[in-house]
């Protein structure tokens, strides 16, 4: 039988097939964050117990204050969404990486840093995100409360089998286009309801080519193409990655694991639902200017007119996005004031993220009047940074540089207080630039990092390749 | 459990935007309104009806912009929203679904659906109504003008409004036995408790470093 990556892992985890295309799926990774209160409440409310405690996972990574230096020491009691978690995980005895662990972060960056998140295995998380997790080759997917209580009680959930579909990325990046740049590219041009219905491997010489962090990068935004589920294939680079991680598998075990790994591989001739390949070798570096992911151009560019064939809803979603942002049609993002600049998320504040703009920050100073913070992926990825001293480049630039956390990239960092001002403009190293996502009334350009440590130089949106 | 749903009367309001998600129906950090602060809605706030499209709905102060749908006098009771495609995408927050819910929609009528919001929504019991673009522009229009009543029959899979026109909508044979009969999933599972364990045993036997813990099973 030839079979799909996605095809063969999913199989594996049906404990039922409950017809019509649904099934019962095992979970074998369960993560909760602060979001999981009202779960955890009705959880408890219906006095079930939680099914495998040993397998569910949280941080109260959402709420937690992230802009405040880092010797700040965040307050056990102060945040009732993390003092939620932990009742619950002292009466169900589920790990928690507490606010003050050294190990806390954004879930989705500790998740796969901790090596809880293997190749072969499948993992949920109530967080659209979640897809981040398949760049090691696992099955990751988001899902809401009721589906959450449902893992909680059961440690499993029930799911529809989408449809493969399969990404090819030849060529090679150019110098300066990022990870970020190419799934940025890729929304843009299959649109936020591309890969709908869909799961989306990604492969080819550019996935092959690309580190751990970059195929993170890019399944994050898998969600944003409309895909619950975004993997690629587990290889050298994902066994070298996990290799030594806290909880992946170590000596004998380690080697069954890596036999097993090898398997995880689309077969030749199997057929995948859909296809689509581009070559990233003209990706440029991207910034989105309206309100969705896929409102997205190349720096140079200028905000593009109302497309031909536009539908009513289609029309007015455009004009809603141009009267938000602010902006005309036409107008060059190169230029674009700037606000606050934001490097953080679990898409792009991993450790390389960091470097990748500390480089162009060096001996450099935030233009006046722009606000920048940096909130690293993880309370790791901060220790390895100042290891590193990238937090003497970002302070001696005028960034903050604060703990770990989801922070501004939702609007609840510090329970809801972590946000701009209306009509503040953010250029962000997020995932999403949804209407009022980062504070009522706040615009938001997604970039990759470079991009962000280049506009808070210039205090407008600029082309990162004229500042390195 | 949820409240079963087999036909549902009522009016529609439309909101023709693509593409709409759930950061706009249930926002994060709504806009501050008089005697209120700032809350994450998906810890469930006391006004989940009146925090929908919050950041759309209300101008800077805070006062009701009266040219969106939901805030005028004729749509108000409606309990079905018709609307763009792609409706609910991004953050899987389940107050989308509440908030909807809370305003009294129990139906939503798109093109297309994010698939996490699709979920949340059967188990919530709203029914996600896929139906082509044209025909959504051809309700809403009707919607605006003469404000037909609507009927949505579950056990028929149609959609029909007194004007005289029907729309027969596809929905999986599991979904739509589970909002006709308003099940609880979590009851159902808990069913299969002992295949869960058995599972548990064989994997934790072919594959045991994805199981390193100890385990503590209890059923
Ligand atoms: S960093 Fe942003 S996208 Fe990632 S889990 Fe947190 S809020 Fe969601």
């Amino acid at each position: 039988m030839t079979g799909t990556l996605f095809d063969k892992i999913w199989d594996r985890h049906v404990v039922n097939d409950l017809g019509d295309g649904f099934s019962l799926l095992f979970v074998d990774r369960h993560m909760i964050n602060d979001m999981a209160g009202r779960g955890l409440l009705t959880l408890n409310k219906r006095d079930l117990p939680l099914n495998h405690p040993e397998l569910t996972f949280a941080a109260a990574d959402h709420t937690v204050a992230t802009l405040v230096p880092p010797e700040f020491r965040p307050g056990r009691d102060d945040n009732p969404y993390a003092v939620n978690l932990r009742e619950n995980a002292e009466r169900h005895g589920f790990r928690l990486f507490d606010v003050d662990d050294p190990d806390f972060g954004i879930i989705h960056v500790v998740a796969a840093e901790q090596g809880l998140a293997l190749p072969g295995t499948t993992i949920a998380c109530g967080d659209s995100h979640t897809c981040t997790l398949g760049a090691v080759g696992a099955i990751a997917w988001g899902l809401g409360q009721s589906d959450i209580v449902h893992i909680l009680a059961t440690q499993t959930s029930i799911q529809h089998k989408p449809a493969t579909m399969r990404i090819w990325i030849d060529g090679a990046l150019p110098a300066h286009a990022t990870a970020k740049d190419l799934i940025l590219t890729l929304i843009g041009r299959l649109g936020v309801a591309g890969c709908t219905g869909h799961a989306v491997e990604f492969a080819g010489p550019v996935i092959e080519a690309a580190s751990m962090e970059e195929r993170f990068t890019i399944c994050n935004m898998a969600v944003e193409l409309g895909a619950r589920f975004g993997v690629i294939a587990p290889d050298d680079t994902t066994c070298a990655y996990l290799s030594g991680r806290p909880e992946a598998p170590a000596g004998s075990a380690w080697d069954l694991a890596v036999a097993d790994w090898r398997s995880l591989v689309t077969d030749d001739g199997a057929i995948f639902a859909a296809e689509y390949r581009m070559d990233a070798s003209d990706v440029r570096p991207q910034v989105t200017w309206g309100i969705n992911p896929a409102q997205t151009v190349a720096i140079e560019d200028a905000v593009p007119g109302a497309g031909t064939g536009m539908d009513e809803s289609a029309l007015a979603t455009y004009r809603a996005a141009l009267a938000y942002s602010g902006l005309d049609a036409g107008t060059r993002m190169d230029g674009v004031p700037v606000d606050i600049v934001f490097i953080g998320s679990c898409n792009n504040a991993r450790l390389g993220d960091l470097r990748d703009a500390a480089a162009v920050l060096r001996g450099r100073k935030v233009a006046t009047g722009v606000t920048a913070w940096v909130s690293p992926g993880s309370e790791r990825v901060r220790r390895e940074a100042e290891a590193e001293g990238l937090d003497r480049l970002f302070i001696e630039a005028g960034f903050g540089w604060g703990r770990s956390g989801c922070s501004m990239c939702a609007g609840a960092g510090n329970q809801m207080r972590e946000i701009g001002t209306p009509g503040q403009r953010i250029v962000s190293t997020t995932n999403r630039n949804f209407v009022g996502r980062q504070g009522p009334g706040t615009r938001t350009h997604l970039v990759s990092p470079p991009m962000a440590a280049a506009a808070a130089l210039a205090g407008r949106i600029v082309d990162v390749r004229t500042w390195s | 459990m949820t409240e079963p749903f087999t036909i549902l009367r009522g009016k529609a309001v439309p909101l023709l935007r693509d593409n709409i998600d759930t950061d706009t129906i249930s926002p994060g950090s709504a806009v501050p309104r008089e005697g209120r602060g700032t809350t994450f809605s998906e810890h469930g706030s006391t006004s989940l009806a009146d925090d929908l499209f919050g950041n759309w709905r209300y101008g800077p102060a805070g006062e009701p912009l009266p040219d969106f749908p939901l805030n005028q006098p004729r749509y108000q009771g409606a309990s079905i929203l018709l609307t763009g495609a792609n409706f609910g995408c991004g953050s899987s927050r389940e107050s989308a679904v509440w908030m909807l819910a809370a305003w009294g929609i129990r139906c939503v009528v798109a093109p297309s659906f994010a698939e996490i919001f699709a979920a949340n929504c059967y188990a919530n019991g709203l029914l996600p109504l896929p139906c082509s673009a044209d025909t959504v522009s051809r309700l809403a229009a009707e919607a605006e003008g003469a404000a037909p009543g609507f009927v949505v029959d579950l056990a028929r899979c149609e959609l029909s409004i007194s004007s005289g026109t029907t729309i027969a909508f596809p929905i999986s044979a599991y979904r739509r036995r589970g909002l006709l009969a308003g099940l609880d999933d979590i009851e159902l599972s808990l069913e299969s408790r002992h295949e869960i364990a058995s599972f548990v045993a064989r994997e934790r036997e072919s594959r045991p470093w994805i199981y390193p813990y100890e385990t503590s099973i209890r059923d």
